[in-house]
């Protein structure tokens, strides 16, 4: 009886498979695409090489003045030898081991933020605690430390202060607001929509603007009312108004059932916020939540508008210095990179946090 | 809390604060407030070690070392154009040395006084060398460079239409662009205030290349600024400033001011370094304020060659800021 012998499978033919295939199938699939593709190689031809040959061809790395920039790259000696007052600005150089610390301390926050195991109560702890611990490095006065007012602040590590303040003072503010736009008594709802309106209503430039230039002269002459203090209120001001809004998106998804159920069960009004609702509003509202604080964290570069020196302003002040004329693209670049990686940062968190929360709970 | 503390208090005196001369304020803080550029070459601008250096800095030292003895007791506020008067008329600030154009509209209706000038500034021209133009007069037809909506646009019609001369402006929104634009020879010529032309000068591959032509078509006058009302204060500042120059005339610098305070016999040097008459006291300052401004920072020509002079990337010649004798606007009245 003959045997039915099992051939070995054949492989696909050449055509399908491997690196050819994947160019036809994703590339050349029509004419469309091959026209598309060619379009997209002959951009990437004009784009790419002089970016290589501006970033490091032709870019100068070695040495310690704006002469010694001889190539016609990029002169990445500026951003070295500015490379501490980009970060720290004024902050005094015996002293920026106290910036040092607080910028450490600021990650390891995040980091206990974002690892699982770490129990819930040492997270929060540390998230309040950072703020406090935070003003007295940085401005001391206290245990023997050096008081350092903010005018000397600066650099990088003045935009992470602002960006820090207003993230978190304007998150608990701001769900205050959405609470009240949803409250049944008249006057809250009423005074919180009045509120997020106005707040909505104008630019952060007008707010910042008003806290350095207006607010001033409703004050007596000669009192001096800090500045960053003037601008970190503007700031977690208009950051809550848009947090409420976020939360109210998220308020508003959740279904009628949960607000009775709870009701239902004799839960006072906080209790059933607390317990039943806002945990399932937050989830919801996260992805907004996070798309606002990265704009929040890009808008702190407005505070150059009243003579802080962020890390924007403090980089534009240093392409004016008189031996460094005429750099500022290097400095605008390395001021892009930074802001990127922080943004990036914040927004591979979120999406973190989303698929951990995920509860698959679509309908 | 300290700030806090400093709040409460402060709203606790706000009589006796509002009624106190500036300069009683100044020494009890023992720190000048001086309100600068947020960067202007030469004039406000940080070195890579975070310090604050030039003209306008400069002055705020002097002006600190006259009153509290010490030129680094200063704390510079960085002002925007828009701010820089709100921050004065508020008192956040003691002084404002910020390339401020002194106007009449400025003087009369602000509450402000002008206590001088430190640098004379005005608009005018760079040019190729390669153009082979000398003078202004000679741009008909012309194209310019000019950034869009500042007062240079204004200055510039008025003065071509004055002389009969046709232009074409092309219009940027940032010095950056302007700069760019010329240095890649989309115009002819790149008119702004004399002192920002320097500093584009520098930006040039080659910048010897280019001339600033010596044709000024606007005033500038930029000097630092007191509130009206103070004139203990106004005084001082002023006297700070013409002290400077009666320094440069005199020939007194920081390097030999301790030398002519003991032996010079010239009787304004003495009364101006403090050896003899009240010249310091006058004016609420210690006898010997001038001679520390001048050990401290320098007459006016040391200001001015140690930031934007020929030994500067700048090369700024000194021009009408010379003194008198020396054909340009500096005058200051005698110390007697």
């Amino acid at each position: 009886m003959a045997v039915y012998e099992l051939k070995p499978t054949k492989q696909p033919p050449l055509s399908e498979r491997g690196a050819i295939a994947w160019i036809r199938h994703n590339l050349l699939s029509s004419p469309f695409n091959i026209l598309f593709t060619i379009l997209s190689l002959w951009i990437l031809y004009i784009i790419i090489p002089p970016m290589v040959k501006w970033f490091v061809l032709d870019a100068n790395f070695v040495g310690n003045s704006k002469a010694e920039c001889t190539g016609d790259g990029a002169c990445w000696i500026f951003i070295r030898e500015k490379f501490k007052i980009f970060i720290y600005g004024f902050y005094p150089e015996s002293e920026q081991w106290r910036a040092n610390l607080t910028m450490g301390l600021g990650a390891l926050t995040v980091a206990l933020a974002v690892i699982d195991r770490v129990p819930r109560s040492i997270k929060i702890a540390s998230i309040l605690m950072l703020p406090v611990v935070a003003i007295i490095l940085l401005s001391g006065g206290y245990f023997g430390l050096a008081y350092i007012e903010t005018n000397q602040w600066g650099g990088l590590l003045l935009t992470l202060v602002i960006a820090a303040v207003g993230i978190v003072l304007s998150f608990p503010i701001g769900i205050l607001f959405a609470l009240g736009r949803q409250s049944k008594l008249p006057i809250i709802k009423t005074l919180s929509v009045f509120y997020i309106e106005l707040i909505r209503g104008v630019p952060l430039i007008t707010v910042l603007f008003m806290a350095s230039v207006v607010l001033p002269l409703f004050f007596p002459e000669g009192m001096d009312f800090d500045k960053l203090i003037r601008a970190l209120i503007g700031i977690t001001l208009f950051q809550a108004a848009y947090v409420a809004e976020n939360i109210r998106g998220g308020l508003q998804a959740i279904p009628r059932g949960q607000y009775e159920a709870s009701e239902a069960m004799g839960l006072t009004y906080w209790k059933r916020m607390r317990l039943v609702i806002l945990p399932q509003a937050i989830k919801v509202a996260i992805p907004n939540l996070v798309g606002s604080f990265i704009s929040l964290f890009k808008d702190t570069s407005l505070v150059m508008i009243i003579g802080l020196f962020d890390l924007l302003s403090m980089v534009t002040l240093t392409t004016n210095d008189r031996d460094w004329l005429g750099l500022s693209t290097e400095g605008f670049v390395f001021v892009a990179i930074i802001y990127w990686i922080f943004n990036y940062l914040m927004s591979r968190y979120s999406k973190n946090l989303e698929k951990k929360l995920d509860t698959n709970n679509k309908d | 809390m300290k700030k806090l503390l400093k709040l409460s208090t402060a709203v606790a005196m706000i009589t006796t604060l509002s009624m106190a001369g500036t300069l009683d304020d100044v020494k009890k803080a023992g720190t000048l407030k001086c309100g600068v550029n947020t960067g202007l070459p030469g004039f406000a601008e940080a070195d890579s070690k975070g310090t604050w250096r030039g003209m306008d800095v400069d002055f705020c030292r002097a002006v600190a070392a006259a009153v509290l003895g010490d030129a680094k007791k200063v704390k510079y506020v960085a002002l925007n154009a828009k701010e820089r008067f709100t921050a004065l008329q508020s008192g956040e600030i003691d002084i404002l040395a910020r390339n401020t154009t002194w106007t009449n509209t400025r003087d009369t209706t602000l509450g402000l006084n002008f206590a001088g000038v430190n640098y004379y500034d005005g608009q005018g021209f760079m040019v190729p060398k390669s153009l082979g133009v000398k003078s202004a007069k000679e741009l008909d037809n012309a194209t310019l460079c000019i950034q869009s909506g500042t007062t240079t646009e204004m200055n510039l019609a008025d003065y071509f239409r004055a002389n009969g001369m046709k232009f074409k402006a092309i219009t940027f929104d940032t010095n950056e662009q302007v700069d760019n634009a010329f240095f890649s020879g989309r115009c002819d010529i790149l008119t702004s205030d004399q002192s920002s032309l320097y500093a584009s000068r520098t930006k040039a591959t080659d910048p010897s290349k280019y001339i600033v032509l010596p044709d000024v078509i606007s005033k500038e006058p930029l000097g630092p600024v007191v509130r009206q009302g103070d004139d203990q204060w106004f005084n001082a500042i002023k006297w700070i400033l013409n002290a400077v120059i009666t320094a440069e005339e005199k020939g007194i610098s920081s390097k030999n001011v301790d030398d002519a305070a003991k032996n010079s016999t010239d009787p304004e040097v003495r009364r101006l370094l403090g050896a003899e008459g009240t010249m310091g006291k006058n004016i609420g300052l210690d006898g010997d304020a001038f001679m520390k401004v001048i050990k401290q920072v320098g007459n006016y020509g040391e200001m001015f060659e140690n930031n934007i002079g020929e030994n500067t990337p700048l090369k700024i010649k000194r021009g009408l800021n010379a003194l008198w004798d020396n054909g340009g606007l500096l005058y200051s009245p005698p110390f007697r």
